[in-house]
């Protein structure tokens, strides 16, 4: 399977997604000239849409990627780090303590719970020497679901439980123009993250050689957990959370076409983009015209492809 | 600690002492629970208070037990039986009968259907977890971890989608169950939980005599004789078995074997499994009664118990984490 094809999947999709939905438009439509009602559901609502799963389904793959890469581990990613778990409570804490301020505000606190506890279990990944590789994720989510229960106890003294479930719920149905713009802050990020792929790659090498090589270590790691951290408040702020995305694509991208970070780059942002409109047109149209929200979907359909993963690659002790 | 086997016995610190020291100290706080602030109405107060302190013993030994095998099959000291999504799924089931039944029926409101209910989905999990993953050709056991916890991330992300669709009225039970809870056990849920512990320890007993072997890792198991891919087997079902009756009596208590199960390797002076499993067993009783005591008449509820163990669990966990840099 080639670029090319993933380019064409991809358009297909995103031509679907943008004709899919509860007000008749189809792109006989389109070349008919459109009416008021589907100019104006085309603006506010379809396209919003759709440029929104593209930017959160693109970034999040290249956050695990990039995760991937810096822990030199296959089954790291935002949801096996405590990145996700410390977004959550560092929203919850925004919630709380700064209820009146802007987006911008919370997402910036988010982003602070997130880096810094991203940051903390590198450091922690770095002084360990383990055995198995399994293990890591073990102790990921170990560490998160700390970071978790902390925000869970938290959100029961403020009877805010349910209200954040609903709040970090994966979900695409609500944005709307003037909801999403926030998410273009993604793409700096994604500038950034190819610009600095190869120096991702010395710097998983370890401290030595990347330093060997004349790589300033914690400067390109630094940057790296930054990228991450600023991705995963973004998304999970504008969006809720996607759970799987960073772990499968970059999994996927490695089986199908191999290792080299910058050249396959472009492969995980389509790969992401193609898996996130799948999943999201799929809630749309099973139980149509209500939608299961792509938190659901994601995840069923994430879980059963990662297993297959894990028994694949422990089959050949990858 | 396998270190320790070349000592001499009489060097050694004895076992004995310490895992006696444990019982009294279970053996009071029981009493002292029991009999605090009581007020004279002891018709009234004896009966409940022996089953939450029932419910809190029972549910310390099978967490301690449980992660004392389950770090000893592993060979590993800081994961605990909770990585493997059995608390989500219980979080999940509840939330599943709680949304499509609605809270009145009898399989939500009737406790002893509900804890029957839950063990029986949580066991068909372990089960086929092991059929699917564990069939003799792979016996990795991380990668079925791993996998559990996957399941585990999948159960989540389906609770809360139903979460969302909740009644806030109906969310309310739901989430007095995401957390242990001592107080809604009954004596018609106790037996049960008790008996079903006692049946499961039984069918894994044949492979608990290769404890101390299995803890040296496969391959020293395997040379020495033992049929690891059975055992482990055994072992691991036993201890889904006993989580799961655990958190459907109580709910869960993620973090607690950590806790007890590193308390037992530093106190004893041993690489023997079964002084190390009845010691956690104990620390998992004191950790419960003693912290329900102090709760309620030092603190007065401001904190539930298991958000505490939880906390200091998570801390026990990194600075094991960090202490431990090699071979993990």
């Amino acid at each position: 399977m080639g670029k090319a094809w993933l380019l064409a999947a991809t358009v297909v999709l995103a031509v679907a997604s943008l004709f899919s939905g509860v007000t008749p438009l189809t792109p006989a439509d389109v070349l008919k000239g459109l009416s008021d009602v589907q100019v104006r559901v085309l603006v506010l609502s379809r396209i919003p849409r759709l440029m929104s799963i593209l930017l959160a389904g693109m970034s999040m793959s290249v956050c695990g990627l990039i995760m991937q890469r810096l822990a030199q581990n296959r089954f790291v990613s935002p949801t096996t780090a405590g990145t996700l778990d410390a977004t959550r409570l560092g929203i919850l804490v925004s919630m709380l303590f700064f209820g009146a301020a802007p987006p911008l505000v919370r997402m910036l606190v988010a982003f602070s719970f997130a880096w810094l506890a991203t940051w903390a279990f590198m450091r922690m990944l770095e002084r360990i020497k383990l055995r198995d590789p399994v293990f890591i994720p073990l102790a990921g989510m170990m560490y998160g679901s700390i970071i978790g229960s902390a925000a869970t106890y938290v959100a029961v003294q403020y009877d805010l439980v349910q209200n954040v479930s609903s709040w970090l719920l994966g979900d695409f149905s609500l944005m709307m123009r003037g909801r999403y713009e926030l998410l273009y802050a993604v793409v700096p990020a994604l500038v950034l993250a190819y610009l600095y792929a190869n120096q991702f790659t010395i710097a998983g090498m370890g401290e030595d050689v990347a330093t060997n090589l004349g790589l300033s270590y914690r400067a390109v790691v630094n940057l790296g957990l930054g990228i991450v951290a600023a991705t995963t408040a973004v998304v999970v702020v504008t969006v809720g959370t996607l759970p799987f995305l960073g772990l499968l694509v970059p999994n996927l991208v490695s089986i199908l076409w191999g290792d080299n970070l910058r050249r396959h780059l472009p492969v995980t942002v389509l790969l992401g983009a193609v898996v996130t409109l799948a999943c999201d047109l799929l809630g749309r149209w099973l139980i149509f015209p209500y939608e299961i929200p792509i938190n659901v979907t994601l995840g069923v359909l994430g879980s059963v492809m990662f297993l297959f993963l894990i028994v694949r690659r422990t089959a050949y002790a990858g | 600690m396998q270190a320790e086997a070349a000592v001499p016995a009489s060097v050694r610190r004895p076992v004995v002492l310490p895992i006696v020291g444990l019982a009294i100290a279970a053996a009071v706080l029981i009493a002292l629970f029991m009999v605090i602030n009581a007020a004279g109405l002891w018709g009234y107060v004896l009966p409940r208070r022996a089953v939450r302190v029932g419910a809190m013993a029972l549910s310390g030994i099978v967490i301690g037990v449980s992660t004392v095998i389950f770090q000893s099959i592993t060979a590993n000291r800081i994961l605990t039986p909770g990585v493997m999504g059995l608390d989500r799924l219980y979080v999940l089931i509840q939330s599943a009968l709680i949304y499509v039944l609605g809270s009145a029926h009898p399989w939500v409101s009737n406790l002893r259907t509900n804890f029957l209910l839950c063990t029986a989905a949580m066991a068909l999990f372990a089960v086929a977890l092991h059929r699917l993953f564990l069939d003799g050709k792979r016996t990795n056991i991380y990668v079925m971890l791993l996998i559990g916890v996957l399941a585990g991330t999948l159960f989540d992300s389906l609770a809360s989608f139903l979460v969302v669709l909740i009644d806030p009225n109906e969310f309310l039970i739901i989430q007095s169950r995401m957390f242990a809870s001592f107080n809604r056990v009954t004596v018609g849920l106790l037996w049960p939980a008790a008996l079903m512990s006692l049946a499961v320890l039984a069918w894994a007993a044949p492979a608990l005599r290769y404890l101390d072997v299995l803890a040296l890792g496969r391959d020293h198991a395997v040379s020495l004789g033992v049929d690891y891919p059975w055992a482990v087997r055994r072992l691991l079902i036993a201890v889904f078995l006993l989580v799961a009756v655990s958190t459907a009596l109580v709910g869960p208590i993620t973090f607690l074997g950590l806790i007890v199960a590193n308390l037992a390797y530093e106190l004893l002076d041993t690489y023997r499994r079964g002084p190390l499993m009845a010691a956690s067993a104990l620390g998992g009783v004191i950790a419960l009664v003693g912290g329900q005591l102090v709760l309620e008449h030092l603190l007065v509820f401001s904190v539930p118990l298991p958000v505490l163990i939880n906390f200091a669990g998570g801390m026990l966990f990194m600075y094991l984490l960090l202490k431990e840099r090699s071979a993990w």
